[in-house]
This record gives structure tokens, sequence and C-alpha cells, in this order.
């Protein structure tokens, strides 16, 4: 089982606030998709190369040319907030 | 540094834009100075669904660079997710690469104060940037920041050199070499000012001697050579100081403050370091066979250091001169042209060009370089009429005056302007007598022993001839008849 830190760090990273029953919740499904991957590790998988993909194929590039971007209003259509120009989002400074 | 108690350890992270037409991952153009959130689309947006593909001329770039600097390619390399939160971001993660870079352990050789250093440079990978954020009024008071998505998904290259730098003058003598070589492969323009060049510095202090590594700090925001070399010099004093009074050193990320010259915690970047990279499964692995690669490296142009041998065994250059051509491949280039169409002075050429050339353009502007008005064949043009004797040198520096506002060759303006030196004795014979007869102080200071009262004379005749006596002439003709008289 994983500890309820961690749920609580992984919740923190991804933005997500959970209450009291949900971490729990999630500190046990977390923990079988763990325990499914320990069952995977007990394969022997010596020789085998790791994979990042299932299919198989490399080299997918294409070539540099400009296609039509979104028009500046088409761009901004889905912003929650606009100011002229701009995406408006709550105020980041750095400090 | 200079006290000698301690050592300063500088890494630098370089981040370079590509100069290509279309961002990393989709068709959007990459020019500087568009209005907000005109160039963008669903893929540099992060729109859920969509799919990104890569961008060849980036990779063909990015193994060029790799192949100038000795770094091992790598014959197979992946895209990976960084994710973390941030406005600048739409897709809640930066399509990176990490375990699998690009390529891999290679060198820049940087010309500092005691020779050629080597400097290690231990990985290079393919990004993407991300959105600029501007904040909306005054910064004190501002509610709300504002983003432009026009930089999201423009091509990086990212370096990491190896810890290899010991001072802040170092790392600006790295930065410049980077650049210098990154210019030259055409591979990115160089312009620091838009932000096309960007770095990271992690500086470190350990006592003399030591061979551990001490507890370092990233500055970002160094935007320019001289934030580079200011921001370093700030922190390790800074750091220096910390350790004589006995405290330790925080691992953290500080900012480059240039208005205020110090650099300050960012306190906000202490938790973001928990990235959970993965394999970004939007991207299939590159797998770059022997033969592309070496064609990549056939596309490789003559480099600045090997630029900077050939100037000083070709064309008999101080190293000093060499060096400060072949750091700019347009000056560089202004040079060869010139000297392709008149070979026999390139000394010459090279000394007009470090004086009066560059008095007119600033050397790392590769632009202004590119576009000055005097092409360097009319350069060459003006060198010859001195070298044969057509013109004096001082002639020779109006006439260039000329050529800068009317863009015409040097022997068009001569004949029009009738400068023609006067090399004729006969002419030149009766100025000099003129010049004795109306002199005869200067006569009776030259025979009591006083040589120098003939420059007096040639300086008379000099300017009697409106400047264009050759002044060799004046001054054999001046000796000849005064010894006489």
């Amino acid at each position: 089982m994983i500890s309820r830190q961690d749920v609580e760090h992984v919740a923190r990273l991804s933005r997500l606030a959970l209450n009291d029953a949900e971490l729990e919740r999630m500190r046990e499904q977390l923990s079988g998709i763990l325990a499914y991957i320990d069952k995977l590790r007990a394969l022997d998988t010596a020789g085998v190369e790791p994979t990042s993909h299932a299919v198989p194929l490399v080299n997918v590039m294409r070539d540099d040319a400009n296609r039509p971007c979104l028009s500046q209003d088409e761009a901004l259509a889905n912003a929650p907030d606009r100011s002229g120009e701009f995406f408006r989002v709550p105020r980041i400074i750095e400090d | 540094m200079a006290d000698g108690k301690y050592e300063t350890v500088i890494g630098l992270e370089v981040h370079a834009q590509l100069a290509t037409r279309s961002k990393m991952f989709c068709g959007c153009p990459t020019g500087f100075g568009a209005p907000p959130n005109s160039q963008t689309c669903p893929i540099c947006q992060g729109m859920p669904g969509v799919l990104p593909v890569v961008n060849r001329t980036a990779v063909e770039y990015a193994v060029r660079t790799a192949l100038a600097f000795g770094l091992r390619v790598n014959p197979a390399c992946r895209f990976a997710r960084k994710h973390y939160y941030y406005p600048d971001m739409p897709k809640n993660y930066q399509i990176s690469q990490y375990e699998e870079p690009l390529a891999e352990e290679g060198a820049l050789d940087v010309e500092g104060p005691d020779g050629l250093r080597r400097i290690g440079i231990q990985r290079l990978h393919l990004e993407e940037d991300v959105g600029k954020l501007v904040h909306e009024g005054d910064f004190g008071t501002a509610q709300s920041s504002l983003v432009d998505y026009n930089r999201s998904g423009m091509p990086l290259m990212e370096t990491v050199s190896r810890p290899d730098l010991r001072s802040p003058e170092d790392a600006a003598a790295y930065l410049r070499a980077f650049r210098a070589v990154l210019v030259a492969l055409g591979v990115c323009d160089g312009n620091m000012e838009e932000g096309s060049l960007r770095c990271d510095a992690n500086v470190s202090l350990r006592p003399r001697g030591a061979t551990e590594l001490g507890v370092k700090v990233e500055i970002k925001n160094l935007n320019s050579f001289r934030n580079v070399q200011r921001a370093l010099e700030f922190e390790v004093k800074r750091q220096s100081a910390a350790l004589d009074k006995g405290e330790r050193i925080v691992q953290e990320t500080r900012l480059y403050d240039a208005d205020r010259g110090a650099t300050r915690s960012m306190r906000s970047k202490e938790y973001a370091h928990d990235y959970r990279y993965f394999p970004e499964p939007d991207l299939v692995p590159l797998k770059l066979d022997r033969a592309w690669i070496e064609q990549q490296r056939a596309a490789i142009p003559e480099l600045p250091r090997a630029r900077r041998e050939r100037f000083v065994v070709q064309y008999g250059l101080p190293p000093s001169d060499a060096s400060l051509l072949a750091q700019s491949r347009a000056l560089a280039d202004y040079c060869d042209r010139a000297v392709r169409v008149y070979a026999q002075n390139p000394k010459g050429i090279v000394n007009w060009i470090t004086s009066e050339v560059l008095r007119e353009v600033d050397a790392a502007d590769e632009v202004a370089v590119t576009n000055f008005q005097i092409p360097p064949e009319n350069l060459a043009g003006l060198v010859k009429l001195i070298d044969d004797g057509t013109i004096s040198g001082k002639i020779a520096k109006d006439v260039f005056a000329r050529m800068l506002t009317s863009g015409e060759d040097a022997a068009t303006i001569v004949k029009r302007e009738g400068l023609t030196q006067m090399a004729d004795p006969g002419a030149l014979g009766s100025l000099v007598d003129q010049a004795i007869a109306g002199n005869p102080k200067a006569v009776a200071d030259f025979k009591a022993g006083k040589t120098a009262a003939a420059k007096a004379l040639v300086g008379q005749v000099m300017k009697a001839s409106g400047g264009k006596a050759n002044p060799a002439m004046v001054d054999r003709l001046v000796q000849e008849k005064l010894s006489r008289s």
C-alpha cells in the first residue's frame, strides 16, 4: 500500500483538492495499480528492450513549412478571460 | 576569484531558438514581433486530441550543432513530457527530451586569458518553448497577468555545459564562442535581445583545492553577455560573503534583476522540481542512421576556430584581429569577399575593417554588417587605390566617407572629384620650391640641425596640394632640395 503522504503529494502536483474519503479511495486504487505492476515485474524481461510505443514506427517527421494559423479571435475564443489581444490569467508574479 | 580563498565553479544551460520557418511540432510561423496570439494553432495551444509532428529541419540543425561540438549523436532518442502547471504552457506539460537526449558528451574550445580551454558539453536536446507572460498595468498593483502564445511551441535546442567554467568572464567567453558557432552554422540568429539565445547558470563555490562541488544555485533570466557576467559576479560575491560568515548556501533558484544588478530567491520554484517525466506517447522515437548523420556533417560550414586559424595563416593577421573577425560570421564573410577581389593586401583590408568599418557598425550585429552600405568589393577597391599610389591614405578616408553616403565605388568617386594623388615629380617639385622659398626660417632651422623642420615643409606642400600629393614623394623631394639648397 502506498502512503497517504504519497497520495497527497501526487494530488498536489496535479492540482487536485481531495477530501479524506477521496484520499483514501485514491490510496486504495493507486495501490491496486502498483500491485498489478508488481505482477508484471514477475515476468522474465531479460533481453527484451524497453519500449515506449506499441507501434513499430520511427522518424515520423514533417517538412519545415508554414500552415495557416488561427486568427487572433479564434485563438482567444476559448480564453476564460481576455484583455485585448491577450489571454488574461490571475496575477503571476515571480517572488 | 581574486581573493583566492574559494574556487568558482560554473555550468551554463543555453537555450537557442532554432532558425526554422515553422514551430517544433506544428506549421505556425516563427517570426519575431507579430501581434500577440496571431501565430498559434490548436497544436501549440495544447488543445485536446491534436497530434504534434517533429520538424525535420529542427532535427537537422540540432544534429549539425551536436557534430560541431563533437557530441555523440545517439542512435535513438525520444521525446518526453515534463509536467508542471504554469499559464505560459497551455498543455500543462512541455515536450522535451529527458533520459534519451539527441546527443551527449562533447566540448567547446574557449579562448581565455590563459589561452585555449576545453569546456565540456554534457548533453544537447530538443524541446518546445512556452508562451510569454506580461503583467497588466503596474507591477506592484497588477491584478492579472497576460499571456501571448506566439512563442509557444517554438523550436528550442538546450545544451548543458559541464561545470568546467571557473569565473564569470569564463562564462561570458563560453557564451560568445557558443553563439559564434551557432551563427556560423546558420541554426540560430543569435539575437539575445529578441530572446533567440537565453542562458541559465549554475554556480557554486568550494574551498580552493577541494574536489567535491559546493552547493549550487541556479540563476535564471540571463539574456545578454553583460548580464551573464554581472549576475555571476554578484552571485560569487554573495556566496563568498555567506561562506566567510560560516553560513550554508541553500540550493535554490534565483532570478537576476538587471535593474538592481542583484539576484534574488525565487520561492515559487522551490517545489517545482517534481516534473514526472514520461515518454511522449504522441511522438515515436527518432532513429538517426549513420549515413543521414554524415550528410548533416557535410553541411557544416567552416567554423569560427578554423576560420580564425585560416585568417592567421592565409592572411597573415595577428591572432587578435583574426579572433575579432571570426567571432562574427557576417564580418568574416565580408573580409573573405573583399580579399577574394583584391588578394594582394589582406592585412590592409582588415585594417580598414577593424578601424573604419567597425566604427560604423557593431561587430555583433550580423544583420547590420551584412547590410553595410559599402559592399566588401568596394572596400577592396579602395585599398587597391591606396596600394597602387592613386590616392593617399588621408584622401582615402574622405573617399570612404563619400562611399558611405553615395554607395558608389572608390574609383568612381576619385575620378569625379579629381582626388587622384599627385605623383608627378615636376609639379610636386615646384610646390616644394615654393614652400622652401616661403619659409626661410624652416630652412635655417634645418641647416642648424633641426631635422624636424623638414616635416613642417612637407606639411606645407601637402596643404598646398589639397592633400593630394604623394606624401612619400614629397618627403623625398623636400629632403633632396633642402640638402642641396
